[in-house]
Protein backbone atom coordinates (compact mmCIF):
# COMPACT_ATOMS: atom_id res chain seq x y z
CA UNK A 1 0.00 0.00 0.00
CA UNK A 2 1.33 3.69 -0.88
CA UNK A 3 -0.13 6.83 0.78
CA UNK A 4 -0.31 9.67 -1.69
CA UNK A 5 0.38 12.65 0.72
CA UNK A 6 1.09 15.17 -1.72
CA UNK A 7 -0.01 14.15 -5.85
CA UNK A 8 2.11 16.58 -7.27
CA UNK A 9 1.14 18.54 -10.50
CA UNK A 10 -0.20 15.31 -12.56
CA UNK A 11 0.48 12.13 -11.23
CA UNK A 12 -1.75 9.10 -12.86
CA UNK A 13 -1.19 5.48 -12.99
CA UNK A 14 -0.47 4.15 -16.33
CA UNK A 15 0.63 0.95 -17.75
CA UNK A 16 1.12 -0.06 -21.56
CA UNK A 17 -2.28 1.73 -22.78
CA UNK A 18 -5.64 0.42 -23.78
CA UNK A 19 -5.20 -0.83 -27.25
CA UNK A 20 -7.59 -2.46 -29.56
CA UNK A 21 -10.81 -0.32 -28.95
CA UNK A 22 -9.64 2.63 -31.27
CA UNK A 23 -12.64 1.78 -33.58
CA UNK A 24 -15.00 2.97 -30.67
CA UNK A 25 -13.19 6.04 -30.05
CA UNK A 26 -11.55 4.76 -27.40
CA UNK A 27 -7.49 6.38 -27.14
CA UNK A 28 -4.81 4.47 -26.35
CA UNK A 29 -2.96 6.10 -24.07
CA UNK A 30 -0.51 4.82 -21.18
CA UNK A 31 2.44 5.45 -20.20
CA UNK A 32 3.72 9.09 -22.38
CA UNK A 33 6.97 7.23 -22.60
CA UNK A 34 6.67 3.38 -22.49
CA UNK A 35 10.32 2.73 -22.81
CA UNK A 36 10.86 4.31 -19.55
CA UNK A 37 7.79 2.63 -18.00
CA UNK A 38 9.12 -0.43 -19.23
CA UNK A 39 12.88 -0.12 -18.28
CA UNK A 40 11.90 1.31 -14.59
CA UNK A 41 9.15 -2.41 -14.64
CA UNK A 42 12.29 -3.81 -15.52
CA UNK A 43 14.71 -2.89 -12.79
CA UNK A 44 12.28 -4.17 -10.08
CA UNK A 45 11.66 -7.54 -11.73
CA UNK A 46 8.05 -6.61 -13.53
CA UNK A 47 6.20 -7.63 -16.56
CA UNK A 48 6.53 -4.52 -19.21
CA UNK A 49 2.50 -4.17 -18.79
CA UNK A 50 2.84 -3.77 -14.80
CA UNK A 51 1.26 -0.38 -13.64
CA UNK A 52 3.41 2.23 -12.62
CA UNK A 53 3.13 6.07 -12.08
CA UNK A 54 3.99 8.82 -14.02
CA UNK A 55 4.42 12.10 -12.98
CA UNK A 56 4.67 15.71 -14.71
CA UNK A 57 6.66 18.81 -13.85
CA UNK A 58 6.29 18.23 -9.68
CA UNK A 59 6.70 14.94 -8.56
CA UNK A 60 4.42 13.18 -5.92
CA UNK A 61 4.78 12.59 -1.65
CA UNK A 62 4.59 9.08 -1.35
CA UNK A 63 4.68 6.79 2.16
CA UNK A 64 4.90 3.19 1.70
CA UNK A 65 2.94 0.74 4.25
CA UNK A 66 5.71 -2.02 3.52
CA UNK A 67 9.52 -2.97 2.30
CA UNK A 68 9.60 -3.36 -1.30
CA UNK A 69 11.41 -2.47 -4.32
CA UNK A 70 10.96 0.88 -6.25
CA UNK A 71 12.73 2.25 -9.45
CA UNK A 72 12.17 5.25 -11.62
CA UNK A 73 13.63 6.59 -15.26
CA UNK A 74 12.42 10.11 -16.78
CA UNK A 75 13.34 13.16 -16.36
CA UNK A 76 16.14 15.07 -13.67
CA UNK A 77 13.74 14.95 -10.93
CA UNK A 78 15.30 16.29 -7.03
CA UNK A 79 14.19 12.62 -5.66
CA UNK A 80 14.51 11.88 -1.91
CA UNK A 81 13.95 8.67 0.38
CA UNK A 82 13.65 10.79 3.87
CA UNK A 83 16.79 12.93 3.38
CA UNK A 84 18.60 11.04 1.01
CA UNK A 85 18.79 10.91 -2.35
CA UNK A 86 16.53 8.37 -4.65
CA UNK A 87 18.86 7.47 -7.34
CA UNK A 88 17.38 7.17 -10.93
CA UNK A 89 17.51 3.76 -13.29
CA UNK A 90 18.56 1.52 -10.66
CA UNK A 91 16.51 -0.69 -8.14
CA UNK A 92 15.81 0.86 -4.52
CA UNK A 93 14.90 -0.63 -1.26
CA UNK A 94 12.38 0.90 0.40
CA UNK A 95 11.48 0.42 4.08
CA UNK A 96 8.04 0.02 5.38
CA UNK A 97 6.90 3.65 6.61
CA UNK A 98 9.51 5.47 4.64
CA UNK A 99 8.34 8.87 2.51
CA UNK A 100 9.85 9.30 -1.20
CA UNK A 101 9.56 12.48 -1.94
CA UNK A 102 10.13 13.58 -5.70
CA UNK A 103 10.15 17.67 -5.96
CA UNK A 104 10.54 19.40 -9.28
CA UNK A 105 11.72 18.31 -12.38
CA UNK A 106 15.24 20.14 -12.97
CA UNK A 107 15.32 19.42 -16.26
CA UNK A 108 12.87 17.50 -18.84
CA UNK A 109 9.62 17.43 -17.62
CA UNK A 110 8.01 13.44 -17.41
CA UNK A 111 9.13 10.26 -15.10
CA UNK A 112 7.67 7.15 -14.58
CA UNK A 113 8.01 5.40 -11.06
CA UNK A 114 7.50 1.73 -10.99
CA UNK A 115 7.30 -0.51 -7.43
CA UNK A 116 8.15 -4.16 -7.33
CA UNK A 117 4.61 -6.17 -8.33
CA UNK A 118 3.03 -3.34 -9.88
CA UNK A 119 0.37 -0.79 -9.05
CA UNK A 120 -3.21 -2.86 -8.38
CA UNK A 121 -5.93 -0.58 -9.81
CA UNK A 122 -8.92 -3.02 -11.59
CA UNK A 123 -7.97 -3.71 -15.49
CA UNK A 124 -10.60 -1.66 -17.67
CA UNK A 125 -10.81 -3.04 -21.05
CA UNK A 126 -7.86 -4.84 -20.72
CA UNK A 127 -5.74 -2.00 -19.29
CA UNK A 128 -4.96 0.03 -15.65
CA UNK A 129 -3.91 3.47 -17.43
CA UNK A 130 -5.98 6.39 -16.24
CA UNK A 131 -7.99 7.65 -18.65
CA UNK A 132 -8.89 11.13 -17.61
CA UNK A 133 -11.58 12.37 -20.44
CA UNK A 134 -13.81 8.77 -19.84
CA UNK A 135 -13.07 8.77 -16.04
CA UNK A 136 -11.72 5.45 -16.03
CA UNK A 137 -9.19 2.95 -15.73
CA UNK A 138 -6.43 4.17 -12.94
CA UNK A 139 -7.43 4.95 -9.72
CA UNK A 140 -11.05 5.82 -10.49
CA UNK A 141 -10.76 7.29 -13.71
CA UNK A 142 -8.51 10.69 -12.09
CA UNK A 143 -5.05 11.88 -11.53
CA UNK A 144 -3.99 11.15 -7.75
CA UNK A 145 -5.18 13.41 -5.27
CA UNK A 146 -3.90 13.48 -1.30
CA UNK A 147 -5.04 11.21 0.68
CA UNK A 148 -5.20 8.35 -1.71
CA UNK A 149 -4.25 4.86 -0.97
CA UNK A 150 -2.35 3.01 -4.04
CA UNK A 151 -3.01 -0.96 -3.53
CA UNK A 152 0.35 -3.08 -4.86
CA UNK A 153 0.02 -6.73 -6.54
CA UNK A 154 2.75 -8.71 -4.69
CA UNK A 155 5.97 -8.54 -5.96
CA UNK A 156 7.90 -11.49 -8.47
CA UNK A 157 10.73 -13.48 -6.32
CA UNK A 158 13.54 -11.91 -8.36
CA UNK A 159 12.67 -8.67 -6.51
CA UNK A 160 12.72 -10.30 -3.15
CA UNK A 161 15.84 -11.36 -3.25
CA UNK A 162 17.40 -8.03 -4.39
CA UNK A 163 15.33 -6.85 -1.30
CA UNK A 164 16.90 -9.48 0.72
CA UNK A 165 20.86 -8.65 -1.01
CA UNK A 166 20.63 -5.08 -0.34
CA UNK A 167 19.31 -5.55 3.43
CA UNK A 168 21.53 -8.30 3.88
CA UNK A 169 24.86 -5.67 2.19
CA UNK A 170 23.38 -2.76 3.97
CA UNK A 171 22.47 -0.74 0.77
CA UNK A 172 19.95 1.14 -0.94
CA UNK A 173 20.29 0.68 -3.78
CA UNK A 174 21.85 -1.31 -6.38
CA UNK A 175 25.32 -0.31 -7.59
CA UNK A 176 24.18 -1.63 -11.55
CA UNK A 177 22.14 1.10 -13.42
CA UNK A 178 19.70 0.41 -16.54
CA UNK A 179 18.78 3.94 -18.70
CA UNK A 180 16.17 3.69 -20.98
CA UNK A 181 18.18 6.47 -23.23
CA UNK A 182 21.04 4.41 -23.47
CA UNK A 183 18.85 1.77 -25.83
CA UNK A 184 18.64 0.96 -28.94
CA UNK A 185 20.86 4.40 -31.30
CA UNK A 186 19.86 7.60 -29.14
CA UNK A 187 19.69 10.73 -31.62
CA UNK A 188 21.40 13.59 -31.56
CA UNK A 189 20.47 16.02 -28.59
CA UNK A 190 18.07 17.84 -29.95
CA UNK A 191 17.33 15.72 -32.44
CA UNK A 192 14.01 13.68 -33.45
CA UNK A 193 14.31 11.47 -36.58
CA UNK A 194 10.94 10.90 -38.79
CA UNK A 195 9.50 9.63 -41.90
CA UNK A 196 7.01 11.39 -44.56
CA UNK A 197 3.78 11.36 -43.53
CA UNK A 198 0.70 10.19 -45.83
CA UNK A 199 0.06 14.22 -46.61
CA UNK A 200 3.49 14.80 -47.63
CA UNK A 201 2.84 15.48 -50.90
CA UNK A 202 -0.36 17.87 -50.11
CA UNK A 203 2.60 20.71 -48.72
CA UNK A 204 4.85 22.91 -50.68
CA UNK A 205 7.81 22.36 -51.51
CA UNK A 206 9.25 25.36 -49.11
CA UNK A 207 7.19 23.84 -46.69
CA UNK A 208 8.84 20.27 -46.93
CA UNK A 209 12.49 21.50 -46.88
CA UNK A 210 11.34 24.41 -43.87
CA UNK A 211 10.03 21.47 -41.67
CA UNK A 212 13.36 19.47 -41.91
CA UNK A 213 15.16 22.66 -41.63
CA UNK A 214 14.12 24.79 -38.39
CA UNK A 215 14.78 24.22 -35.01
CA UNK A 216 11.13 24.29 -33.87
CA UNK A 217 10.18 25.43 -30.35
CA UNK A 218 8.24 23.88 -28.11
CA UNK A 219 4.92 26.17 -26.81
CA UNK A 220 3.01 25.85 -23.79
CA UNK A 221 0.20 24.19 -25.57
CA UNK A 222 1.56 20.65 -24.94
CA UNK A 223 -0.14 17.77 -23.13
CA UNK A 224 -0.52 14.08 -23.04
CA UNK A 225 -2.56 14.24 -26.47
CA UNK A 226 0.16 15.73 -27.97
CA UNK A 227 2.65 19.34 -28.31
CA UNK A 228 1.91 22.27 -30.56
CA UNK A 229 5.41 23.68 -32.03
CA UNK A 230 6.42 27.26 -33.24
CA UNK A 231 8.28 28.13 -36.03
CA UNK A 232 7.68 29.01 -39.92
CA UNK A 233 4.55 28.57 -41.19
CA UNK A 234 3.96 25.38 -42.84
CA UNK A 235 1.86 25.57 -46.16
CA UNK A 236 -0.12 23.50 -48.31
CA UNK A 237 0.04 23.42 -52.22
CA UNK A 238 -4.02 24.65 -52.06
CA UNK A 239 -6.73 24.74 -49.95
CA UNK A 240 -7.85 20.65 -49.59
CA UNK A 241 -10.27 19.58 -46.91
CA UNK A 242 -8.93 16.66 -45.43
CA UNK A 243 -11.25 13.66 -44.41
CA UNK A 244 -10.82 12.60 -40.45
CA UNK A 245 -8.51 9.69 -40.39
CA UNK A 246 -6.61 7.61 -37.94
CA UNK A 247 -3.59 8.82 -36.31
CA UNK A 248 -1.02 7.39 -34.44
CA UNK A 249 1.70 8.87 -31.71
CA UNK A 250 4.33 10.61 -33.46
CA UNK A 251 2.27 11.88 -36.04
CA UNK A 252 2.75 15.55 -37.04
CA UNK A 253 -0.58 17.11 -38.37
CA UNK A 254 -0.43 20.60 -39.05
CA UNK A 255 -3.65 22.86 -38.69
CA UNK A 256 -4.87 25.67 -40.89
CA UNK A 257 -2.43 27.93 -39.00
CA UNK A 258 0.51 25.66 -40.22
CA UNK A 259 2.57 25.55 -36.78
CA UNK A 260 2.91 21.65 -36.08
CA UNK A 261 1.40 19.22 -33.66
CA UNK A 262 3.19 16.50 -32.74
CA UNK A 263 1.03 13.76 -31.45
CA UNK A 264 1.42 11.75 -28.07
CA UNK A 265 -0.14 8.14 -26.81
CA UNK A 266 -3.35 10.41 -25.02
CA UNK A 267 -4.06 11.24 -29.25
CA UNK A 268 -7.64 11.20 -30.00
CA UNK A 269 -8.10 7.77 -32.42
CA UNK A 270 -8.97 10.20 -35.31
CA UNK A 271 -7.30 13.01 -36.75
CA UNK A 272 -8.60 15.56 -39.23
CA UNK A 273 -5.26 17.78 -40.08
CA UNK A 274 -3.03 16.76 -43.12
CA UNK A 275 -0.24 14.63 -41.91
CA UNK A 276 3.07 15.83 -43.01
CA UNK A 277 5.34 13.64 -41.37
CA UNK A 278 5.68 10.78 -38.36
CA UNK A 279 8.16 10.89 -35.79
CA UNK A 280 10.21 7.51 -35.60
CA UNK A 281 8.49 5.45 -32.89
CA UNK A 282 11.66 5.42 -30.79
CA UNK A 283 11.99 9.00 -30.83
CA UNK A 284 8.57 10.20 -29.95
CA UNK A 285 9.33 9.80 -26.23
CA UNK A 286 11.64 13.16 -26.62
CA UNK A 287 8.20 14.77 -27.00
CA UNK A 288 7.21 13.77 -23.67
CA UNK A 289 9.80 16.00 -21.80
CA UNK A 290 10.01 19.38 -23.74
CA UNK A 291 9.52 22.29 -22.13
CA UNK A 292 8.17 25.51 -23.76
CA UNK A 293 10.55 27.48 -25.33
CA UNK A 294 12.77 23.81 -25.95
CA UNK A 295 14.13 23.17 -29.52
CA UNK A 296 13.66 20.47 -31.27
CA UNK A 297 15.11 20.08 -35.26
CA UNK A 298 13.48 16.77 -37.30
CA UNK A 299 15.67 14.67 -39.28
CA UNK A 300 14.63 12.50 -42.10
CA UNK A 301 14.82 9.25 -42.73
CA UNK A 302 13.75 6.28 -44.16
CA UNK A 303 10.65 4.15 -43.54
CA UNK A 304 13.21 1.02 -43.18
CA UNK A 305 15.69 3.09 -41.01
CA UNK A 306 12.65 3.56 -38.68
CA UNK A 307 12.19 -0.08 -37.83
CA UNK A 308 15.70 -0.76 -37.90
CA UNK A 309 15.95 1.72 -35.17
CA UNK A 310 12.81 0.02 -33.35
CA UNK A 311 13.96 -3.58 -33.81
CA UNK A 312 17.76 -2.55 -32.20
CA UNK A 313 15.77 -0.81 -29.36
CA UNK A 314 13.63 -3.55 -28.60
CA UNK A 315 16.91 -5.99 -29.31
CA UNK A 316 18.53 -4.09 -26.77
CA UNK A 317 15.57 -4.04 -24.01
CA UNK A 318 15.68 -7.98 -24.14
CA UNK A 319 19.11 -8.19 -23.53
CA UNK A 320 19.42 -6.19 -20.43
CA UNK A 321 16.38 -8.45 -19.22
CA UNK A 322 17.93 -11.53 -20.10
CA UNK A 323 21.38 -9.72 -18.80
CA UNK A 324 19.55 -8.37 -15.49
CA UNK A 325 17.63 -12.12 -14.51
CA UNK A 326 20.64 -13.84 -12.62
CA UNK A 327 22.15 -10.45 -11.24
CA UNK A 328 22.06 -9.43 -7.28
CA UNK A 329 22.18 -6.20 -6.04
CA UNK B 1 -7.06 0.18 -57.03
CA UNK B 2 -6.29 0.31 -53.24
CA UNK B 3 -3.75 3.11 -52.04
CA UNK B 4 -1.65 1.90 -49.56
CA UNK B 5 0.09 4.57 -47.55
CA UNK B 6 2.45 4.13 -44.39
CA UNK B 7 1.43 6.10 -41.23
CA UNK B 8 4.76 6.54 -39.41
CA UNK B 9 6.53 3.07 -38.78
CA UNK B 10 3.81 1.61 -36.93
CA UNK B 11 1.02 1.87 -38.93
CA UNK B 12 0.10 1.77 -42.55
CA UNK B 13 -3.01 3.13 -44.36
CA UNK B 14 -5.50 1.63 -46.76
CA UNK B 15 -7.07 4.43 -49.19
CA UNK B 16 -10.32 3.04 -49.57
CA UNK B 17 -12.13 6.30 -50.90
CA UNK B 18 -12.34 10.02 -51.43
CA UNK B 19 -15.75 10.91 -50.17
CA UNK B 20 -17.94 10.24 -47.15
CA UNK B 21 -20.65 9.12 -48.83
CA UNK B 22 -22.42 5.13 -48.47
CA UNK B 23 -20.74 3.25 -51.53
CA UNK B 24 -17.47 4.41 -49.95
CA UNK B 25 -18.55 3.38 -46.22
CA UNK B 26 -19.58 -0.09 -47.89
CA UNK B 27 -16.09 -0.69 -49.30
CA UNK B 28 -14.45 0.58 -46.25
CA UNK B 29 -16.19 -2.07 -44.35
CA UNK B 30 -16.00 -4.66 -46.81
CA UNK B 31 -11.75 -4.14 -46.64
CA UNK B 32 -12.21 -3.98 -42.60
CA UNK B 33 -14.11 -7.52 -42.68
CA UNK B 34 -11.67 -8.91 -45.04
CA UNK B 35 -8.60 -7.96 -42.75
CA UNK B 36 -10.41 -8.96 -39.74
CA UNK B 37 -11.07 -12.11 -40.74
CA UNK B 38 -8.05 -13.31 -42.11
CA UNK B 39 -5.15 -11.84 -39.65
CA UNK B 40 -1.38 -10.75 -40.43
CA UNK B 41 1.21 -11.60 -37.88
CA UNK B 42 2.37 -8.46 -36.32
CA UNK B 43 -1.06 -6.37 -37.02
CA UNK B 44 -2.02 -5.49 -33.10
CA UNK B 45 -5.51 -3.56 -34.72
CA UNK B 46 -7.40 -2.37 -37.62
CA UNK B 47 -9.35 0.54 -37.62
CA UNK B 48 -11.99 1.92 -40.11
CA UNK B 49 -12.58 5.51 -40.98
CA UNK B 50 -14.65 7.33 -43.57
CA UNK B 51 -12.61 6.77 -46.26
CA UNK B 52 -9.07 4.82 -44.40
CA UNK B 53 -9.03 1.75 -43.08
CA UNK B 54 -5.49 1.82 -40.74
CA UNK B 55 -3.59 -1.09 -40.00
CA UNK B 56 -1.45 -0.67 -36.51
CA UNK B 57 1.31 -3.10 -36.26
CA UNK B 58 4.41 -4.12 -33.89
CA UNK B 59 7.69 -4.05 -36.16
CA UNK B 60 8.80 -6.66 -33.71
CA UNK B 61 6.23 -9.42 -33.88
CA UNK B 62 5.87 -8.78 -38.22
CA UNK B 63 9.80 -10.18 -37.93
CA UNK B 64 8.90 -12.66 -35.42
CA UNK B 65 6.57 -14.48 -37.69
CA UNK B 66 8.82 -13.89 -40.50
CA UNK B 67 8.84 -10.40 -42.05
CA UNK B 68 12.27 -9.07 -43.62
CA UNK B 69 13.90 -6.40 -41.42
CA UNK B 70 14.77 -4.55 -43.91
CA UNK B 71 11.52 -4.38 -45.95
CA UNK B 72 8.50 -4.69 -43.49
CA UNK B 73 6.28 -2.60 -45.11
CA UNK B 74 6.48 -4.08 -48.24
CA UNK B 75 5.67 -7.74 -46.71
CA UNK B 76 2.49 -6.13 -44.58
CA UNK B 77 1.39 -4.60 -47.81
CA UNK B 78 1.82 -7.15 -49.78
CA UNK B 79 -0.35 -8.99 -47.36
CA UNK B 80 -3.05 -6.26 -47.14
CA UNK B 81 -3.41 -6.79 -50.43
CA UNK B 82 -3.91 -10.61 -50.96
CA UNK B 83 -6.41 -10.43 -48.62
CA UNK B 84 -8.18 -7.47 -50.48
CA UNK B 85 -7.96 -9.41 -53.38
CA UNK B 86 -9.71 -12.46 -52.35
CA UNK B 87 -12.24 -10.95 -49.35
CA UNK B 88 -14.30 -13.20 -47.28
CA UNK B 89 -17.71 -14.19 -49.03
CA UNK B 90 -20.26 -10.98 -48.41
CA UNK B 91 -22.42 -12.80 -45.89
CA UNK B 92 -25.89 -10.75 -45.88
CA UNK B 93 -24.74 -8.27 -43.55
CA UNK B 94 -27.36 -7.81 -40.89
CA UNK B 95 -27.64 -4.00 -40.71
CA UNK B 96 -28.31 -3.03 -36.88
CA UNK B 97 -30.83 -0.62 -36.59
CA UNK B 98 -30.90 1.41 -33.21
CA UNK B 99 -33.51 3.20 -32.01
CA UNK B 100 -32.58 6.12 -30.19
CA UNK B 101 -34.66 8.34 -27.99
CA UNK B 102 -34.76 12.02 -27.62
CA UNK B 103 -35.91 14.97 -26.07
CA UNK B 104 -35.83 18.19 -27.90
CA UNK B 105 -37.63 20.23 -24.90
CA UNK B 106 -36.38 23.37 -23.30
CA UNK B 107 -32.67 23.58 -22.04
CA UNK B 108 -31.95 20.03 -23.80
CA UNK B 109 -31.74 21.78 -26.90
CA UNK B 110 -30.46 25.11 -26.42
CA UNK B 111 -29.67 25.34 -30.16
CA UNK B 112 -33.08 24.01 -31.67
CA UNK B 113 -34.68 27.49 -32.31
CA UNK B 114 -31.57 28.54 -34.14
CA UNK B 115 -31.27 25.50 -36.69
CA UNK B 116 -35.60 26.19 -37.27
CA UNK B 117 -34.85 29.76 -37.81
CA UNK B 118 -31.75 29.33 -40.30
CA UNK B 119 -33.85 26.18 -42.23
CA UNK B 120 -37.06 28.78 -41.87
CA UNK B 121 -38.90 26.57 -40.24
CA UNK B 122 -40.60 26.02 -36.82
CA UNK B 123 -38.61 23.96 -34.14
CA UNK B 124 -41.59 21.42 -34.24
CA UNK B 125 -40.68 21.15 -38.81
CA UNK B 126 -37.23 20.85 -37.10
CA UNK B 127 -38.08 18.20 -34.26
CA UNK B 128 -40.19 16.25 -37.14
CA UNK B 129 -37.33 15.98 -39.93
CA UNK B 130 -34.31 15.04 -37.50
CA UNK B 131 -36.42 12.42 -36.50
CA UNK B 132 -38.09 11.00 -40.20
CA UNK B 133 -34.37 10.99 -41.13
CA UNK B 134 -32.45 7.49 -41.96
CA UNK B 135 -29.07 7.78 -40.51
CA UNK B 136 -25.50 5.77 -40.59
CA UNK B 137 -22.83 5.76 -38.19
CA UNK B 138 -19.57 6.36 -40.67
CA UNK B 139 -17.14 5.99 -37.81
CA UNK B 140 -16.92 6.29 -34.50
CA UNK B 141 -14.28 8.56 -33.13
CA UNK B 142 -13.75 12.17 -31.20
CA UNK B 143 -14.76 10.55 -27.89
CA UNK B 144 -14.99 7.21 -26.23
CA UNK B 145 -18.68 5.99 -28.53
CA UNK B 146 -19.31 9.33 -30.32
CA UNK B 147 -20.80 8.39 -33.74
CA UNK B 148 -20.25 10.64 -36.75
CA UNK B 149 -23.60 10.02 -38.78
CA UNK B 150 -24.48 10.94 -42.13
CA UNK B 151 -27.93 11.07 -43.45
CA UNK B 152 -28.77 14.61 -42.07
CA UNK B 153 -31.65 16.48 -44.47
CA UNK B 154 -29.90 19.12 -46.36
CA UNK B 155 -32.34 22.26 -45.10
CA UNK B 156 -31.07 20.94 -41.13
CA UNK B 157 -27.24 21.77 -41.74
CA UNK B 158 -26.16 24.32 -39.63
CA UNK B 159 -22.69 25.50 -39.20
CA UNK B 160 -20.51 25.04 -36.10
CA UNK B 161 -20.18 27.65 -33.32
CA UNK B 162 -17.71 29.85 -34.21
CA UNK B 163 -16.73 29.42 -30.61
CA UNK B 164 -17.19 25.91 -28.86
CA UNK B 165 -18.65 25.13 -25.77
CA UNK B 166 -16.53 24.39 -22.85
CA UNK B 167 -18.39 21.58 -21.80
CA UNK B 168 -21.63 19.98 -23.71
CA UNK B 169 -23.84 17.35 -21.49
CA UNK B 170 -23.65 14.10 -22.07
CA UNK B 171 -26.12 12.48 -24.34
CA UNK B 172 -26.63 15.91 -26.17
CA UNK B 173 -27.58 15.24 -30.12
CA UNK B 174 -26.09 18.19 -32.11
CA UNK B 175 -25.77 18.87 -35.79
CA UNK B 176 -22.08 20.76 -37.10
CA UNK B 177 -22.37 21.26 -40.69
CA UNK B 178 -23.62 18.41 -42.48
CA UNK B 179 -23.03 15.89 -39.49
CA UNK B 180 -24.80 15.35 -37.08
CA UNK B 181 -23.84 13.10 -33.93
CA UNK B 182 -23.74 12.17 -30.28
CA UNK B 183 -22.03 13.63 -27.46
CA UNK B 184 -21.30 10.57 -24.89
CA UNK B 185 -19.25 12.54 -22.33
CA UNK B 186 -19.14 15.86 -20.95
CA UNK B 187 -17.09 17.47 -23.23
CA UNK B 188 -15.75 20.41 -25.08
CA UNK B 189 -17.60 20.81 -28.35
CA UNK B 190 -18.70 23.29 -31.25
CA UNK B 191 -21.98 21.70 -31.97
CA UNK B 192 -25.22 23.02 -32.18
CA UNK B 193 -27.23 21.17 -29.59
CA UNK B 194 -31.30 20.21 -30.61
CA UNK B 195 -31.77 17.68 -27.74
CA UNK B 196 -30.22 15.01 -25.63
CA UNK B 197 -30.64 11.39 -25.38
CA UNK B 198 -31.15 9.67 -22.10
CA UNK B 199 -29.09 6.55 -23.58
CA UNK B 200 -25.32 5.85 -22.33
CA UNK B 201 -23.33 5.75 -25.43
CA UNK B 202 -20.54 4.63 -23.76
CA UNK B 203 -20.43 1.62 -21.79
CA UNK B 204 -16.88 0.73 -20.41
CA UNK B 205 -18.18 -2.51 -18.22
CA UNK B 206 -19.51 -3.68 -21.96
CA UNK B 207 -18.58 -5.88 -24.86
CA UNK B 208 -18.50 -3.17 -27.23
CA UNK B 209 -18.12 -0.43 -25.03
CA UNK B 210 -20.33 1.51 -26.62
CA UNK B 211 -23.42 1.63 -27.90
CA UNK B 212 -23.17 2.81 -31.54
CA UNK B 213 -20.84 1.06 -33.95
CA UNK B 214 -19.24 2.11 -37.37
CA UNK B 215 -22.19 0.31 -39.86
CA UNK B 216 -24.85 0.51 -37.76
CA UNK B 217 -27.99 2.88 -38.62
CA UNK B 218 -29.98 4.65 -36.68
CA UNK B 219 -33.10 6.67 -36.09
CA UNK B 220 -34.51 9.13 -33.74
CA UNK B 221 -37.63 9.28 -31.54
CA UNK B 222 -38.85 12.31 -30.12
CA UNK B 223 -39.63 11.70 -25.93
CA UNK B 224 -41.33 13.95 -23.59
CA UNK B 225 -39.37 15.01 -20.56
CA UNK B 226 -41.06 12.29 -18.56
CA UNK B 227 -39.96 9.87 -20.84
CA UNK B 228 -36.42 10.84 -20.60
CA UNK B 229 -36.42 10.71 -16.55
CA UNK B 230 -38.38 7.42 -16.80
CA UNK B 231 -35.39 5.65 -19.59
CA UNK B 232 -32.71 7.22 -17.82
CA UNK B 233 -34.07 6.00 -14.43
CA UNK B 234 -33.86 2.61 -16.37
CA UNK B 235 -30.48 2.59 -17.45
Amino acid sequence: MISVLKPGLLTTVQDLGRPGFQQYGIVVGGALDALAARTANLIVGNSDAAAVLEMAQTGPDLRFAQDTLVAWCGADFEARLGPELLPRDRAVRVAAGETISFGFARSGLRAWLAVAGGIDVPLVMGSRSTYRRAGIGGHEGRPLVAGDRVKLLPPGDWAKQIVASLQSAKRRATAWTVRPETMGKPAAAGTVRAVRGPEWDWFTGEAQHVFFATDWQATREADRMGVRLEGPALELVKPREMISSPVNAGVVQVPAAGQPIVLLPSRQSVGGYPRLAAVAAVDVRRFTQLCPGDKVRFQEISLATAHELYLVRERDLNRVRTGLAPLTA
Amino acid sequence: MLLITPLGDMALQVQVGETIDEPTHRRVQAVWRALTAAPIPGVTEIVPAYTTVTVFYDPRLAVQAGAPPSNLFDWLAVKVGERMKNPPKAEKLKRRTVEVPVCYEGDFGPDLALVAKQARITPEEVVKRHGKADYLVHLVGFAPGFPYLGGLPGELETPRHAKPRMAVPPGSVGIGGKQTGIYPLATPGGWNLIGRTPLKLFRPAEDPPVLLRAGDRVKFRAITRDEFAKLEAEQ
